[in-house]
């Protein structure tokens, strides 16, 4: 059957299980947009191409399937860029379709040609550049294979123009164990001797603690590390990209570590004897100052690619394989173990839990709500199992300290990039792959500001997220290190409360705008926003300026030097 | 006279370098993958040799030196290995390795002189591949060791001479002992 390359690649992508791209047509990806007319894959009209990579990376990590974005050649492939790089960082499966010139005009610069393969090589896990029509079922097939599976992360395939015009002689894609890859072949189950191992070191460990990490929630392992954590009774903390991989709840979870992680979390970590290390990378943010981080510590490192083991901190017992597999044959190995008395151990974090809980100064005035609160309130006041998207800064930090994540796959947010705008499109891709689930997200005044067009596309495309903004009117984080670093010499953070004007600019897209800046507001705004269904909310939360994020390691410092609140501090 | 194998340091080949041996697929931007890789990484090359592997135009083969003391061997070879189009990587160190490496050099010399010019030439084991009234150009191929010294030796003894190295290519040392 002879199809034309746009057809192929539509059916191609059919044919992975695509149920929704997120794109922006242009010249060089038009013929492709033809045959989208007659296929059942849902596309997303975004206004923005980088809108398009977030809210497939949002889809992505709501659903565990890959998210998928089209775009055009040249500019249009450039805005990209950041998603791209952004899913690389949070090793997120992500497959980007971009157009090209036609094969003739490449290197002249013909218009709308740059070269998005080299742009991208260094932030993808691979790319392609199609040279031959017949080679799209292939590719793509590859491109979903190497964007799912060992370490996930974005792919690219540039496909020229004429290629999509050209007509190919169509063909099944392969199944992945026949693609021919001769140079990839992830490593998924654990060496059986690193993983007794580690069972057995595990179970010597008078203040162990397991550090959880993203590559749980990417191996889809949360029942069976409550398994491991509960066999074992180690206490769990869980890193900024695994927040929801082990319940909140849980009397053995401590919480997030890090440069903003909770007293206990960050303290157990650099008491321990031995971190058992889980899809999680020693991450500049979690370790502090790297020489000083859990000194008497053995290290044993579980990951899905080995370059991660002794790239930051050489591990004890190294473990190459996928979380899920690794966990679950920990669990077995450790069966038959007999775990030391960790009596005191608890009792030592019972008491750090009890002096140091997350807290925050309460006394709200008008116009000055307290951020934590908010938090709190849409934790409370929203269905448990409700999807919350942040942003980057101060909002992210809260939304990741005060609600409380009891489910995997329920908090998505930009974390290796710090990518700002992140929120609002990534919560579009995450209610599109979860429509009946409740997506907040949850903004500063800052990053909204920055993608909050796609709010527009959430209307049309009938797309009902909410959107919490937590409206301080400065660039909340940066304003916090000039206070505390730069001796409160504040440059360029200001963004003005009512500048714009969040309700009419919610409202002219076609979404609910409310306003809160009354403590009492706060809650009926909530459910308010909870019961309208058929369209986007948007709330301007009037927050308090000066609030900061506490607990804080100070960048470059010890994890031993961490800032608990003002009220936890000696004397205080 | 044959060069003596090479089996240590010297001055250009410190014992942080290591040599790996990569295959890879011969496919567009390969290599760009492998230098922009080596560059965001912050890992140092010291020298690199591309060609066909076997017979098969599929595959190629990367002769590496890298500086290990850039970033540790098992990192470098661990992010290399991540890349969808290399296939396989071995690591050699210079003492496991027999090497060897290619030197082409013009020399301006004076009919005067062309007699020092061929007993440097033999002594080396290199040869007269090309000549000129007033230059000769010649070729060496032998350990880095015995190019090192050779290049040494042209440029004491001649004005700017013109000289290509080709980076070394390895292959593992033999076990005599079986």
């Amino acid at each position: 059957m002879k199809i034309t390359g746009a057809q192929a690649l539509i059916k191609s992508l059919e044919h992975q299980g695509t149920e929704v791209i997120f794109g922006l047509p242009g010249g060089a990806i038009l013929p492709v947009y033809d045959p989208i007319i007659d296929s059942t894959i849902r596309h997303v009209l975004v206004r923005h191409e980088q809108g398009a990579g977030h809210m497939a990376e949002g889809y992505a990590q709501a659903t565990g399937r890959p998210g998928v974005a089209m775009v055009t050649s040249g500019p249009g492939a450039t805005n990209t860029v950041t998603p791209i790089g952004n899913a690389y960082m949070d090793s997120t499966p992500l497959v980007v379709i971009t157009g090209q010139v036609a094969t003739g005009s490449i290197g002249t610069d013909a218009f709308q040609e740059c070269d998005i393969t080299g742009i991208t090589m260094g932030i993808t896990k691979h790319n392609w550049l199609l040279k031959d029509a017949n080679d799209i079922p292939d590719v793509i097939a590859e491109a979903f294979h190497i964007a799912t599976t060992g370490r996930p992360g974005p792919v690219l395939v540039d496909l020229p123009k004429d290629l999509s015009q050209t007509l190919m002689e169509w063909h099944a894609p392969p199944a992945p164990e026949e693609l021919d890859l001769p140079g990839y072949h992830p490593q998924t189950k654990g060496d059986p001797q690193a993983i007794a191992a580690a069972a057995a070191l595990l179970a010597e460990a008078e203040r162990p603690v397991l550090y959880v990490g993203g590559g749980v929630l990417k191996a889809r392992a949360s029942q069976a590390l409550l398994a491991f954590a509960e066999l074992t009774g180690v206490p769990v903390v869980t890193t900024l990209m695994a927040r929801g991989a082990f319940p909140d709840s849980h009397i053995q979870c401590l919480g997030m570590p890090g440069m903003h992680g909770n007293y206990t979390a960050v303290t157990a970590l650099q008491k321990s004897d031995l971190l058992v290390s889980l899809g999680a990378r020693f991450d500049d943010r979690v370790t502090g100052k790297i020489d000083a981080f859990a000194p008497n510590a053995k290290i044993i490192h579980v990951d899905i690619d080995p370059a991660e083991l002794g790239k930051v901190r050489r591990p004890d017992v190294g473990i190459t394989g996928d979380a899920k597999s690794v966990i679950e044959d920990l669990v077995k190995a450790s069966a038959g173990l007999v775990q030391a008395d960790r009596t005191a151990w608890w009792s030592q974090l019972d008491e750090w839990r009890a002096r140091y809980p997350l807290t925050y100064d309460k006394n709200e005035t008008v116009g000055a709500l307290k951020p934590q609160g908010i938090v709190e309130a849409l934790s409370a006041h929203s269905p448990e199992d409700s999807i919350v998207v942040s942003g980057v800064g101060q909002h992210q930090m809260w939304a990741a300290q005060h609600w409380r994540y009891d489910h995997p796959y329920t908090w998505i947010n930009s974390g290796g990039a710090g990518t700002m705008g992140f929120a609002v499109p990534a919560a579009i891709g995450a209610k599109a792959g979860r429509p009946e689930k409740t997506v907040w997200a949850i903004d500063g005044d800052g990053c909204f500001q920055m993608t909050a067009q796609e709010l527009v596309t959430a209307r049309s495309e009938e797309i009902p997220i909410k959107v919490a903004i937590l409206n301080n009117s400065y660039l909340g984080m940066v304003r916090q290190w000039q206070e505390m670093f730069y001796e409160e010499r504040y440059s360029e953070v200001y963004l003005s409360p009512d500048l714009p004007d969040y309700v009419k600019w919610a409202e002219s897209m076609g979404c609910v705008g409310l306003r809160v800046d009354t403590p009492e507001d706060v809650v009926p705004a909530i459910e308010k926003a909870n019961s309208i269904e058929d369209r986007p909310v948007v709330i301007d939360f009037r927050t308090d300026a000066s609030e900061k994020v506490f607990p804080m390691v100070a960048a470059g410092a010890s994890n031993d030097e961490i800032m608990v609140h003002p009220s936890q501090r000696e004397g205080a | 006279m044959a060069p003596e194998p090479f089996l240590g340091a010297t001055e250009h080949t410190p014992v942080t370098h290591h040599i790996l041996s990569v295959l890879v697929e011969n496919k567009a931007g390969v290599l760009a993958r492998i230098a922009g890789l080596f560059s965001r990484r912050g890992f140092n090359i010291y020298s690199l040799a591309v060609a066909p592997a076997e017979e098969t135009e599929r595959f190629s083969r990367l002769t590496i030196v890298v500086d290990a003391e850039s970033a540790p061997l098992e990192q470098i070879i661990g992010q290399l290995d991540k890349l969808i189009n290399v296939v396989e990587i071995s690591d050699l160190a210079p003492i496991e390795a027999v090497e060897r490496e290619l030197l082409l050099a013009t020399v301006p010399v004076s009919e005067a002189d062309r007699g020092e010019l061929l007993r440097s030439v033999a002594h080396a084991g290199a040869a007269i591949i090309d000549f000129s009234e007033s230059q000769v150009t010649v070729s060496l191929s032998g350990t880095p060791a015995a190019i090192d010294a050779f290049e040494k030796a042209l440029a004491e003894q001649y004005p700017s001479p013109e000289i290509q190295r080709t980076g070394r290519v390895a292959l593992p040392r033999l076990d005599r002992s079986r």
